[in-house]
């Protein structure tokens, strides 16, 4: 039993994290093609629209990958975790079979108009494809975000004798004060995502003396959109979903900020240190007093309850691995401020394109918010433990009765193989596709 | 209102295996007979314009049961843990040997992604066919041994097979020799399908040769079709029941035997498009049948102890199947349209479509 579970955990865990490097890129992406198309149609420069092309080709392997990762999504949920899709599927049931009811629908059929229908069309249809994708994809956001809202925070359901949860107030699950903050945060740190690998790109055609034209207008575009995109995903919608951790899951916030005891008065922010699980306090610490009880409360003199004062049971169950994730992420979105605020000054200065150094680093930073993204998964995700479904039912109770261990590790490292290779193929494709430039589009 | 999504719910499936179905056929005759590189082309494009958004069928589907029927949803993905996680993989390899056969011009890398485009498609056509034959026959709810449920009444676990390969055994498999029956059924059904899509979208140079292979390819579906038959009649003595009590059912399989004989005919057709319905009806015909003679129940159970799971034991309570219904059916409609709209501005043959074209 405990064999299983852990399979079944790594086995989703894997799946989806492999999953969301696709979905985040395609996300973010979808809005910054809709942009150049855009302007490709108010000041007609061909570029431009080359730029749209070039990288709804980018899209569109993304995408492939999306589907073909996000289809076992779907599916483990009965496979893996049957007995929570009994329990529940009443409820997370709905908001899934509206996903693929209205957005994936979407955006695949009109991908595909978006590619091949420009000639068809005329320009102005050909904007509206765009648009529609983009529409589609942040619509799939949405209401996977919903589903995992309802994980976070239930709302609207009643619990039968049976166990079952059924949904007593449909509307509930759209007005779930969790979702609002978790989707405006999630949907701009894909716009990080998909400005930073514009931006980048840009950057490797400049350094590169190659498509110089297109790499200036990648790194415009794209230091624009970073720029503002990271500071949206710190402030407000961060902040927004912090305050929400630590209102409705405070054995999460305590672990994710890694109070070990708590403070008579305010809480202290912690910026270094390491969990130290045997002795229950932080190595190598350093801290600032009050500021946590401030950003958390507007208050300096607030306390905040620490670990200390919860059950073991109801704390994550791996508390460094979640205290980690949230300091990564958090790092991570400052560094972004940081050198988005000073590419975007440069560029202000008409210097960006001289500036080696920073263009090196905008090149080398593409990995970073992909590790941001899934590490603030693994806070979501992690700081949920030990429960499926927050505070009522546990992770252990949803895993699927009939399913073996031996079955499910043979699947993970089926998975994991797949995966891999999926992942070598990928990189392959869209490194040709950028080696090869917009040029190419325009014959 | 159960019955009412039970139908919402079949149609979307079946949906998925008339569209869908075509790219799966087309794969299989990918395999088999597209010789000529220009060839090889056109007729993965035929499939790889539009599987996406077929599959978007399966997606919809999938989350419907989900939602209406989470007891079955819960059930069935377990039950059939292995076989459903490999059609996974399958269905994996089937979109990346469409999507990156192009990617590159070298021969070698495309006969690589053609070949996992065709062995995939021909394994998912063979595998969706077993899954209705698994269906149909039932299996082992409850895991009854001796007489004694090991796991709840509606739980259950299939290994991919048992020894003696058989229907009748205590603790039947996924693969026994009716199931694999039904499975070949399902390649050659999907085969005539994706040929005659083939011919539709296409000018590829094996269109003619298709319609003898169509030709050929109905006789053996005939003779299955009695095959399958009469093996149903023997594993479940009141398979037609149904028919029986309720004439007007009789409809499914007519569309059924009506699609088989309009495809001896192939030849003559004027149009491409009529082999096409003949087909297509043969793919609805074919689910729909399979599913009138089970109503209301949606998976037998082999053994006495525990009753089958029927549509009524498995639905969620009334309020969510009523709020559904509001987005389910402007989703539905949706559904419909974007399809029609994708179909019309992608008419005629896919030929010389280009990026950017
Ligand atoms: C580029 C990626 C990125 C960056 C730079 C940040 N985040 Fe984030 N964060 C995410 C990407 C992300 C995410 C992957 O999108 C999450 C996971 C769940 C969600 O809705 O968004 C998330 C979740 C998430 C949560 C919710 C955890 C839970 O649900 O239990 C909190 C409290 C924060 N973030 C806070 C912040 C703060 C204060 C940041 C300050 C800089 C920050 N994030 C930067
Ligand atoms: C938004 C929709 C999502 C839903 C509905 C969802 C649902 C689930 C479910 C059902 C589990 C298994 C049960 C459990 O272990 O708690 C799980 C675990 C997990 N998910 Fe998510 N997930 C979502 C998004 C993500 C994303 C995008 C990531 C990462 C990039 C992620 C990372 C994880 C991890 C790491 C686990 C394992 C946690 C553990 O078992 O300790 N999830 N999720
Ligand atoms: C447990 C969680 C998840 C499940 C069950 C899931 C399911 C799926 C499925 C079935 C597809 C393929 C749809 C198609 O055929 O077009 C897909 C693709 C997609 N998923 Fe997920 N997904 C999960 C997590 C997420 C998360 C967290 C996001 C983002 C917020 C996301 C966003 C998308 C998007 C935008 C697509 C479209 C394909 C693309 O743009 O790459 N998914 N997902």
């Amino acid at each position: 039993m405990e064999d299983l579970l852990l399979y079944d955990r790594l086995q989703f865990a894997f799946t989806i994290t492999f999953h969301y490097i696709f979905p985040q890129l395609t996300m973010g992406l979808s809005l910054l093609i809709v942009f150049f198309k855009w302007r490709f149609l108010r000041n007609k420069k061909e570029e431009y629209n080359d730029a749209a092309k070039f990288f709804m080709k980018i899209f569109a392997v993304n995408f492939t990958m999306g589907v073909v990762t996000g289809i076992p999504m779907e599916f483990q949920f009965g496979t893996n975790w049957a007995k929570f899709s009994e329990l529940t599927g009443g409820i997370i049931g709905q908001t899934l079979a509206m996903e693929g009811m209205f957005s994936f629908f979407l955006e695949s059929s009109f991908l595909v108009l978006f590619i091949f229908g420009e000639k068809l069309m005329g320009q102005r249809l050909h904007l509206l494809t765009a648009f529609l994708v983009f529409l589609g994809s942040w619509a799939s956001g949405y209401f996977i975000l919903a589903t995992n809202a309802w994980m976070q925070h239930p709302v609207g359901y009643e619990i039968l004798d049976n166990g079952k949860f059924v949904l007593e107030n449909f509307s509930s699950l759209f007005s779930n004060p969790w979702l609002i903050p978790a989707f405006l945060h999630n949907q701009m740190a894909s716009v990080v995502t998909s400005s930073f690998v514009v931006a980048g790109i840009g950057a490797f055609y400049v350094l590169r003396n190659k498509n110089v034209e297109f790499g200036q207008l990648f790194l415009k575009t794209g230091v624009a959109f970073g720029l503002a995109s990271s500071l949206l995903v710190a402030f407000p919608t961060g902040d927004w979903n912090a305050k929400n951790v630590a209102k409705y899951q405070p054995a999460a916030f305590a672990a994710m900020e890694g109070i070990f005891e708590t403070e008579e008065a305010g809480a202290e922010i912690v910026l270094v240190g390491q969990p130290n699980m045997v002795e229950k306090k932080l190595d190598n610490k350093i801290a600032v007093p009050n500021i946590l009880s401030f950003l958390t409360y507007q208050d300096w003199d607030t306390q905040i309850p620490g670990m200390d004062q919860f059950e073991e049971e109801e704390l994550p169950d791996n508390i460094s691995a979640l205290y980690y994730s949230y300091h990564i992420m958090v790092g991570l979105g400052t560094i972004f401020i940081g050198v988005m605020s000073l590419a975007g000054f440069l560029l202000w200065r008409r210097k960006l394109h001289m500036t080696k150094a920073v263009l090196w680093s905008l090149m080398m930073l593409v990995p970073f918010p992909y590790i941001a993204n899934i590490t603030g998964w693994y806070v979501a995700e992690l700081g949920r433990q030990p429960y499926l479904v927050y505070g009522l039912l546990k992770t252990s109770e949803g895993i699927s009765p009939t399913v073996s261990a031996g079955n499910t590790l043979f699947t993970l490292l089926g998975f994991i193989g797949l995966y891999i290779l999926l992942g070598l193929l990928f990189l392959v494709i869209v490194g040709k596709i950028i080696n090869e430039g917009p040029k190419k589009l325009s014959h | 209102m159960e019955i009412f999504w039970y139908i919402i719910i079949a149609i979307i499936l079946v949906m998925f295996f008339i569209l869908d179905g075509y790219d799966f056929g087309t794969g299989i005759i990918h395999l088999f007979f597209a010789r000529e590189e220009k060839d090889k082309e056109i007729i993965a494009k035929s499939a790889g314009l539009f599987w996406d958004s077929n599959e978007v069928w399966l997606v919809a589907g999938g989350g419907m049961l989900f939602m209406a029927f989470p007891t079955f949803y819960a059930s069935v993905f377990s039950g059939f843990y292995l076989p459903l996680i490999m059609v996974l993989w399958l269905i994996i390899f089937r979109a990346i040997g469409l999507e990156f056969r192009s990617q590159f011009p070298y021969q070698m890398w495309k006969d690589i992604w053609d070949k996992a485009f065709g062995v995939s498609s021909l394994l998912l056509a063979l595998f969706f066919g077993m899954a209705l034959g698994n269906i149909v026959r039932g299996v082992n709810l409850g895991g009854v041994e001796n007489g004694e449920s090991l796991y709840e009444a509606h739980y259950f676990f299939l290994p991919l097979w048992d020894s003696s390969f058989s229907p009748l055994s205590d603790h039947p498999g996924v693969i026994d020799w009716f199931t694999l029956i039904i499975g070949l059924i399902s390649v050659v059904v999907l085969a005539i399908h994706g040929a005659n899509w083939v011919i539709l979208k296409t000018n590829s140079s094996i269109n003619k040769k298709l319609k003898t292979i169509i030709f050929r390819l109905n006789i053996s579906l005939v003779i299955l079709t009695i095959i399958s038959l009469a093996a149903w009649k023997t594993i479940n003595p009141d398979a037609l029941d149904n028919f029986v009590q309720t004439p007007w059912l009789m409809v499914f399989p007519l569309i059924y035997f009506s699609g088989i004989s309009g495809l001896f005919f192939i030849k003559k057709l004027k149009k491409d498009i009529y082999g096409f319905v003949l087909s297509t009806m043969l793919v609805l015909g074919g689910i729909t049948a399979s599913l009138a003679s089970l109503f209301p129940v949606i998976l037998p159970s082999t053994n006495s102890v525990n009753g089958p799971l029927t549509l009524f034991n498995t639905a969620t309570e009334e309020y969510g199947l009523s709020v559904a219904l509001g987005w389910g059916i402007v989703g539905f409609i949706l559904l419909f349209v974007y399809m029609i709209i994708q179909k019309r501005l992608m008419a005629g043959k896919i030929d010389h479509m280009d990026y950017g074209h």
